[in-house]
């Protein structure tokens, strides 16, 4: 049972005759009795090397040459005093006093009449009545300003990401080379775990708004340019000859044809760019972003799972309907032509009485307390940190048999042997294992980025933390395979679960990762586990669809084929349907890789503890700021190592063979 | 089957190719000479070497990865003639005709547009003959899909700068003028195909172009609603009498529409001539396999059977025109005791007799 033979249980299926990986595993294991123990790399939690005290130390320069440095003087601190700006007064319209008021500009009913109005308008009534609705709750559970800091973040980051993520992606639709450029630019920056690009952003901007906006902003960006530029090549050809031959200009072309005629896929794209930043202004937090985020750290950290609870919930409750009523712009915009229930002139008249309505909540809330700042009675926030609590409490003391058995099986059967021998190997056997499969599976190439990448993170001075987490994310990867794999296949042969299941795995998929780790330490407590399981809620339904589309593509001649030749559905499955999709097995193990170690660093703060733990502390305390970069990049080179072999694996089964 | 035709065609023809066809040059709207398209990186190259020039569009493609998709094509298009292209898939129709309004660039050759060489001008003047001159119907509609009919027969007006009021008013004129009146606010996905390709061909019309060009727009029609829309062609050519070149690879649509018809084979240009000729003269064996299953009575003039006289023959007989189609000639003919005089006016070009006529219906019944 070495890495190696769990690695290759991602579906590298007749690579390879068997015997090589035996002989290999013997090999490793041979060693391993005779080494283990030995240059395991220690190095506890407090302590730090001279590498992680010179990054330290690298910081308080950079700190110190702020004010004096030309790229600070005249690059980086005016970017940072611009977006801390603009940030500001996004907060002072709607959260927090500014424009020398003891309040923000516009209150709750206003606030809330906007949305209602917008998505009436964009989305049409019944969104805006989720949207009333749903901002309605968000003041009852006592959270308003709190919400209002993380919308006004948001929005922050979205506008700035379309300003440039539109045009950009345009441009890329347009000329194949720069597309050539910027895709894997994109593809790195969506491998990377939205923990790691905190730290780094810190050191450029400070710790505060305008970190948390850039770091949303470069995590959230990628969707939109890739979007834009997809929507911009699938326009039919025959049409855009048909403007051309009409004599339109490229500017004409662009603003009558292009952008119409993708604006659907646009759309989307600033859809699932939202959904990214709210997802990551959540997590900046932990470099002091204000809003729910800093509710659900503030409670994860005394392990208050009510407050957490009521936290998360404000999270889920604004991303349905950010989701829900941008979602329902794009289908919109699709349908031309559409029937509307009301006459031109009533549907005049309706939005006349709307704009009114609205710009009266608006000066309302800007005049009067009551509807400035949102009513402390009634409240339901109280009701649902005490119920959570209580529930947490009782299922953990009722169920303790069940969650504390789960938690102890999988931890003792699974995580710790893995773990101690990945900690108690040395670390060149753990490189060379490593290296010989990422030779086996990808090639030369693979495996020296493999080979580089660990000694990398041998300098970050991290190693036995990231042997931890690679434990983790090991096990949980292949715990969410086989979950995934079982219910893709389940979807994917029949239309009808997919139907019922894919809005669930939709929806599960625009949460915020932090709200996946609330429910979980609620029920398991802090612990390894927590993180392993809520990163396998977090990457199943990402690896669900990709199995399910594999199984799904396979060609129907090919299933009848098999079926006129008798073959049971056991049969069907895994002698037909499973290798004929084997190359969205080995996409659905890399992605299922990069989302469970994006979620398993985060489940640092609830006692995973390895680096995760280690990014944490190192904002929370200074003298551990190096030791925390260290271990961001120690992530990002794991994520390196994890992608590159799993993304060879699927490379290499050629989709043209079958 | 074929081939036993030939010889009674062959060697009746009177005057193998275009020769007595009112020559186009003076009045030509368009003139094409030696006009290449080569894809591919390494065309120019292609274009400047003789050796490579000759070589077959196989062969190149063997030694150069290039594709000549149009080789050396020459032709003249008159005023107010409908010009056909035909060919089978890949021959280089489309590229051909996307070549006129340099939709592709040409890389060889000269296209003379109403005395103005297309290949010389700048884009601003390139764009201007776009929005003014010529404009095109294409097989995949290539409608706007988020517009009205409206909105997308008056595009053409919107992008040359016409104000709101004009292209209004010219668009439901010209959706009136290909019957679509009532349907100005649907949407393209809303009306069948035949209708869509109508706000095609209303979208093309509502210019005022010199010339149309038509990329096979009925192939993708069932073929009922075909034959309404070339019916429709033709009427709006008597009505409004604009220069047409027209794609296809039905030879049927080719004969009904055109006045004269290009074949072209592999980027070339085959053959070039009347309906008549192509059928009463092929070029070589992919003419002849292409007309193969015209009914002949139909396309066939007198001139093509008429026969010299013998010694001595009775002259006073039925006279008629040499351009009378066999197919009405049939009746006269039998019926007459003496064979027919073919006329080419005031000239008498030949003798018909049942023997000539009996053999084309015979081949017809093949
Ligand atoms: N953009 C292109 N790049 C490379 N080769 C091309 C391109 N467009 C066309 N060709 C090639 O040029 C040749 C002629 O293509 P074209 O589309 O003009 O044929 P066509 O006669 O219109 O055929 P069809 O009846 O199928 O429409 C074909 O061999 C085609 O593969
Ligand atoms: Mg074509």
């Amino acid at each position: 049972m070495s890495a190696g033979a769990l690695v290759s249980g991602l579906s590298v299926r007749k690579i390879r005759s068997r015997w090589v990986w035996l002989i290999l595993a013997a090999a490793w294991l041979a060693l391993y009795l005779a080494f283990h123990g030995t240059s395991t790399l220690p190095l506890s939690a407090s302590s730090t090397t001279s590498v992680q005290n010179n990054l330290n130390s690298f910081n308080n320069n950079i700190s110190n040459g702020r004010n004096s440095n030309p790229v600070f003087l005249y690059g980086v601190n005016y970017v940072q005093v611009g977006m801390t700006h603009f940030v500001s007064f996004l907060q002072s319209l709607i959260s927090q006093p500014g424009f020398g008021r003891p309040a923000p500009l516009i209150g709750w009913l206003g606030v809330i009449a906007i949305v209602g109005f917008v998505s009436w308008l964009t989305a049409g009534w019944k969104y805006a009545v989720l949207g009333v609705v749903g901002f309605y709750i968000l003041g009852l559970q006592g959270l308003w300003q709190e919400s209002m800091d993380t919308l006004a973040l948001t929005i922050a980051a979205v506008l700035i990401a379309v300003v440039i993520g539109v045009p950009l992606g345009i441009w890329i639709g347009l000329h194949d080379r720069a597309q050539h450029i910027v895709l894997p630019v994109l593809g790195f920056l969506q491998t990377m775990p939205s923990f790691v690009y905190l730290a780094p952003l810190t050191l450029l901007f400070l710790i505060g708004n305008a970190s948390a906006t850039i770091a949303t902003l470069i995590f959230a960006i990628p969707p939109v340019i890739r979007l834009t530029d997809h929507g911009i090549r699938a326009v039919a050809e025959p049409t855009i000859e048909a403007s051309d031959s009409l004599g339109s200009t490229t500017w004409q072309k662009l603003v009558k044809v292009l952008l119409p005629m993708s604006r659907r896929t646009i759309v989307l794209g600033i859809n699932q760019t939202m959904m990214a930043a709210l997802s990551m202004v959540t997590i900046a937090a932990l470099i002091s972003a204000p809003g729910l985020g800093q509710v659900v750290i503030d409670a994860l950290q005394t392990l208050d799972v009510g407050t957490a609870f009521n936290g998360g919930l404000a999270i889920v409750v604004m991303a349905i309907v950010l989701d829900r009523t941008t979602s329902a712009v794009g289908e919109r915009s699709q349908q031309v032509g559409g029937r509307h229930l009301l006459g031109p002139q009533a549907r005049r008249l309706a939005f006349g009485a709307g704009a009114v309505v609205t710009l009266w909540a608006v000066v309302e809330s800007a005049m009067y307390v009551w509807a400035n700042t949102f009513p402390s009675s009634p409240t339901i926030g109280p009701a649902i940190v005490a119920g959570a609590s209580n529930a947490s409490n009782w299922v953990q003391s009722t169920f303790s048999g069940i969650t504390v058995g789960l938690r102890n099986d999988v931890t003792i059967a699974f995580l710790n042997p893995l773990q101690s021998m990945l900690t108690n190997a040395p670390f060149w056997l753990v490189i060379l294992g490593l290296c010989a499969i990422a030779m086996i599976i990808g090639n030369a190439r693979v495996a020296i980025v493999t080979l580089i990448s660990l000694l990398l993170i041998v300098g970050t001075g991290v190693w036995q933390d990231a042997m931890q987490t690679l434990a983790m994310t090991i096990v949980a990867t292949v715990l969410t395979l086989i979950i995934g794999i079982a219910v893709g296949v389940w979807m994917g042969r029949n239309r009808q679960v997919d139907r019922f299941i894919r809005p669930i795995l939709d929806a599960f998929q625009v949460m915020p990762a932090f709200v996946y780790l609330v429910p979980f330490l609620a029920l398991f407590g802090a612990s390894r586990f927590t993180a392993i399981i809520a990163a396998m809620a977090f990457a199943i339904p990402v690896v669900v669809k990709v199995v399910a589309d594999g199984i799904h593509g396979v060609p129907a001649p090919a299933i009848e084929a098999a079926t006129a030749a008798g073959s049971s559905t056991w049969q069907l499955i895994t002698r037909v349907q499973l290798p004929l999709a084997t190359r969205s097995l080995a996409l659905a193990a890399n992605q299922g890789l990069i989302y469970v170690l994006s979620m398993v660093v985060v489940g640092g703060m609830v006692g995973a503890g390895a680096l995760g733990y280690d990014v944490y502390s190192g904002f929370v305390q200074a003298p551990l700021f190096g030791k925390g970069l260290a271990a961001g990049l120690a992530i990002v080179l794991l994520g390196v190592v994890l992608d590159h072999i799993s993304q060879s694996a699927a490379n290499r089964i050629d989709p043209s063979r079958h | 089957m074929s081939g036993s035709m030939t010889p009674p065609t062959a060697r009746l023809a009177p005057d193998g190719r275009a020769g007595d066809l009112e020559a186009p040059d003076d009045e030509g709207l368009l003139r094409v000479r030696d006009l290449w398209k080569v894809f591919g990186k390494r065309a120019a190259e292609i274009q400047g070497s003789q050796d490579l020039r000759a070589l077959s569009r196989r062969e190149l493609i063997d030694q150069t990865g290039c594709t000549a998709a149009v080789r050396d094509v020459s032709f003249d298009v008159a005023v107010g003639e409908v010009f056909v292209i035909m060919g089978l898939s890949g021959s280089g129709k489309s590229t051909l005709v996307r070549c006129l309004t340099r939709l592709i660039e040409p890389t060889g050759g000269s296209i003379e547009f109403d005395q103005s060489d297309l290949l010389q001008v700048d884009h601003k003047q390139l764009r201007e003959v776009r929005r003014r001159q010529v404009s095109m119907v294409f097989q995949q509609f290539g409608l706007l899909p988020h517009r009205s009919v409206v909105s997308n027969v008056a595009y053409g007006l919107e992008i040359r700068g016409a104000g709101k009021a004009e292209r209004v008013a010219r668009a439901h004129e010209m959706i009136e003028l290909v019957g679509l009146s009532g349907y100005e606010n649907s949407f393209p996905h809303q009306l069948s195909g035949g209708m869509q390709q109508r706000v095609g061909l209303a979208r093309a019309l509502a210019v005022d172009p010199k010339m149309m060009l038509f990329d096979e727009p009925f192939s993708a029609l069932d073929p009922l609603i075909r034959r309404d829309m070339q019916a429709e062609v033709i009427r709006l050519h008597h009505e409004m009498g604009k220069t047409m070149v027209f794609v296809t690879h039905d030879l049927s649509e080719a004969l009904k529409l055109g006045d004269r018809i290009l074949i072209m084979r592999d980027g070339e240009a085959i053959q070039l001539g009347t309906g008549d000729e192509l059928v009463g003269a092929p070029a070589d064996d992919y003419v002849r396999d292409f007309v193969r299953d015209v009914p002949r009575q139909d396309v066939l003039t007198l001139r093509w059977l008429a026969q010299p006289a013998k010694p001595g023959e009775d002259l006073g007989g039925l006279a008629l025109s040499q351009h009378t189609l066999v197919r009405d000639a049939i009746r006269p003919v039998l019926e007459s005791s003496s064979r027919v005089r073919v006329m080419d006016k005031d000239r008498l070009v030949g003798l018909v007799g049942r023997e000539e006529i009996l053999a084309i219906l015979t081949s017809d019944q093949k």
